[in-house]
């Protein structure tokens, strides 16, 4: 363990953990109403427009099949207008959110597809408006597949986060990469990775718990 | 309180759609239960959803409490639909809320003030006894428990029609008596108008005061329950009387057996049920009888029997008109002469 330096690993850690805080809340904030828009507006909807709804569905194919590390590259100057910067924790946000919402978008919407279409009519026959169906009824019902979604999503963010050191952005993938992998320190490799491991496994832990308590099936 | 004037229902486009009701008139009383039967794909189900709104006619009319229904805005809708309350085949509860707050949230959607939603939601919850099971969600109920918990959330908003959707189809026979006898109750005691639509007849029979009998999309019979179960006109509506009470009653040629004699359809209704009539004809007129076949049973309240006899010997003649001036239906089933 010679090469292991514990000051840089924690400051790693940091990195990664404020990455993924940071892209994971605006990626719900951003996906969210993606994928409730996307779900509304397909076919046999209440929203139901197929031009909405196929462009914002083109949308987010191509988002989503821009592999990950091209996405860092191409978004510099995007990432340089937003946030004033393309390195660091900072410049590693905007394609984080920009390539993990469009997933979460899709997730939620094949959450809010398994909603009983029973629950959405009897609502509506209660005398419900639209947006009281939507938030009273569509997403409660939806919730623990909304949960499970976002897990996915936080996990996938997790792996991004270690190519995002391309940019300079720091944490454990990117110390994976730069010291155990390109300078052979295997010690550093399986320090950063079991990291990694255990953040993934809480985060799998958190997500199905919080899905047994909103789950009332 | 509620007109279907020549009201039709075309899916995917008039030209090429497939039309699910056509051209079907009919109208419900304040305070009746009305019945709709029809086999599955009949247009019950259109035809209920045209009642709040769910679904808009193609052409035609359908008046609900003096509202034209197309007619009315988003704002109007909701109104109409405040006062029409629906229960659903399966029961269609939110999972993710409480029995009560399943019966609370058309209050809550209405605005009303929480005080007033707690002591309604209570006192629902009391009506279909079920104020045990307040804080349960509806996956830890059975399927009766949940479809009261459905009347209920039905009946939150104080509606004055009640639409029941095929409600007892899911459920077995003793829960679907208890459902059956809960709307009833309700109907007697709340003055509620229900519009009910099913596939059984025996569901009818029970609760029902007048029946439409629904088949690809148009009503091919309708009127007061016991004149279609007695004397059904259509060939649907016989095959729904059928299904609950077997072949009516012993019509030769459907046995195989030649019968002699002058066969005759007696209907007793009421407290002729219960009358020694048969024997009193038989020994007044000297007119020997056999029984071919018969049925004894409840239509609501009122008992009914109806009995397919071979008259043979004596004065026929004298004998229907006896049966006929003691209040007993006469209808000649053929088979005169042979």
């Amino acid at each position: 363990m010679d090469n292991i330096d514990w000051a840089e690993i924690g400051q790693a850690t940091l990195d990664t953990l404020s990455m993924l805080g940071g892209s994971m809340i605006l990626t719900v904030i951003l996906g969210l109403p993606l994928g409730v828009i996307l779900f509304l507006t397909g076919p046999g909807q209440m929203l139901r427009n197929r031009l909405a709804n196929g462009v914002l569905s083109l949308v987010i194919n191509i988002l989503r099949s821009v592999p990950f590390v091209i996405l860092l590259i191409v978004m510099i100057p995007l990432t340089v207008a937003l946030v004033g910067t393309s390195l660091g924790v900072a410049g590693a946000i905007p394609p984080l959110v920009v390539g993990a919402a469009p997933f979460f978008a899709r997730l939620v919407e094949t959450a809010l597809r398994e909603v009983d279409k029973g629950v959405i009519e009897a609502s509506f026959a209660m005398g419900a408006k639209r947006r009281q169906v939507v938030l009273g009824a569509l997403l409660p019902e939806a919730m623990p597949g909304l949960i499970a979604a976002a897990t996915v999503t936080a996990i996938a963010l997790v792996s991004y986060t270690a190519m995002a050191g391309v940019v300079g952005a720091g944490g454990l993938g990117d110390l994976a990469i730069r010291f155990g992998y390109q300078r052979f320190q295997t010690d550093v490799m399986v320090v950063t990775v079991v990291l990694l491991l255990v953040l993934v496994q809480a985060l799998q832990m958190v997500g199905d718990a919080v899905v047994r308590k909103v789950s009332h099936r | 309180m509620i007109t279907f004037e020549d009201v039709s229902k075309t899916y995917g486009g008039q030209a090429s759609g497939r039309a699910a009701l056509a051209g079907v008139s009919l109208s419900v009383a304040p305070g009746e239960v009305f019945g709709v039967i029809g086999a599955s794909g009949a247009g019950k189900s259109t035809l209920i959803r045209l009642i709040n709104g769910l679904e808009t006619p193609s052409s035609g009319k359908v008046i609900v409490d003096g509202d034209d229904v197309a007619a009315l805005g988003v704002e109007g809708l909701r109104s109409l639909r405040r006062r029409v309350g629906m229960i659903f085949q399966h029961f269609n509860l939110l999972s993710s809320k409480t029995v009560a707050g399943n019966v609370a949230f058309p209050l809550k959607l209405a605005g009303r003030p929480d005080a007033e939603v707690r002591a309604r939601t209570a006192e629902l919850l009391a009506r279909v006894g079920l104020s045990d099971f307040a804080g349960k969600y509806p996956a830890q109920l059975s399927g009766g428990q949940k479809q009261r918990v459905g009347v209920a959330r039905a009946l939150a908003t104080g509606p004055k029609v009640l639409l029941c959707d095929e409600a007892t189809s899911a459920l077995d026979p003793e829960t679907t008596e208890q459902i059956l006898e809960l709307v009833s109750g309700l109907n007697r005691e709340l003055g509620l108008t229900i519009v009910l639509i099913t596939h059984e007849m025996d569901v009818v029979r029970r609760v029902c005061d007048r029946v439409a009998v629904l088949e690809a999309g148009r009503v091919v019979e309708t009127g007061p329950v016991e004149q279609v179960f007695l004397h059904p006109a259509s060939a649907t509506a016989r095959r729904f009387v059928m299904e609950v009470e077997g072949p009516l009653g012993g019509v030769p040629g459907e046995a195989g057996a030649s019968v002699d004699g002058r066969l005759v359809r007696l209907t007793f209704r009421g407290e002729a049920t219960y009358r020694p009539i048969l024997g009193a004809v038989a020994r007044e007129t000297g007119v020997d009888y056999s029984i071919l076949g018969g049925r004894i049973h409840r239509l609501r309240e009122t008992p009914y029997g109806q009995l397919t006899l071979s008259l043979t010997g004596g004065d026929v003649e004298a004998a229907i008109a006896r049966f006929q001036a003691d209040g007993v239906r006469v209808d000649l089933v053929g088979g005169a002469g042979r």
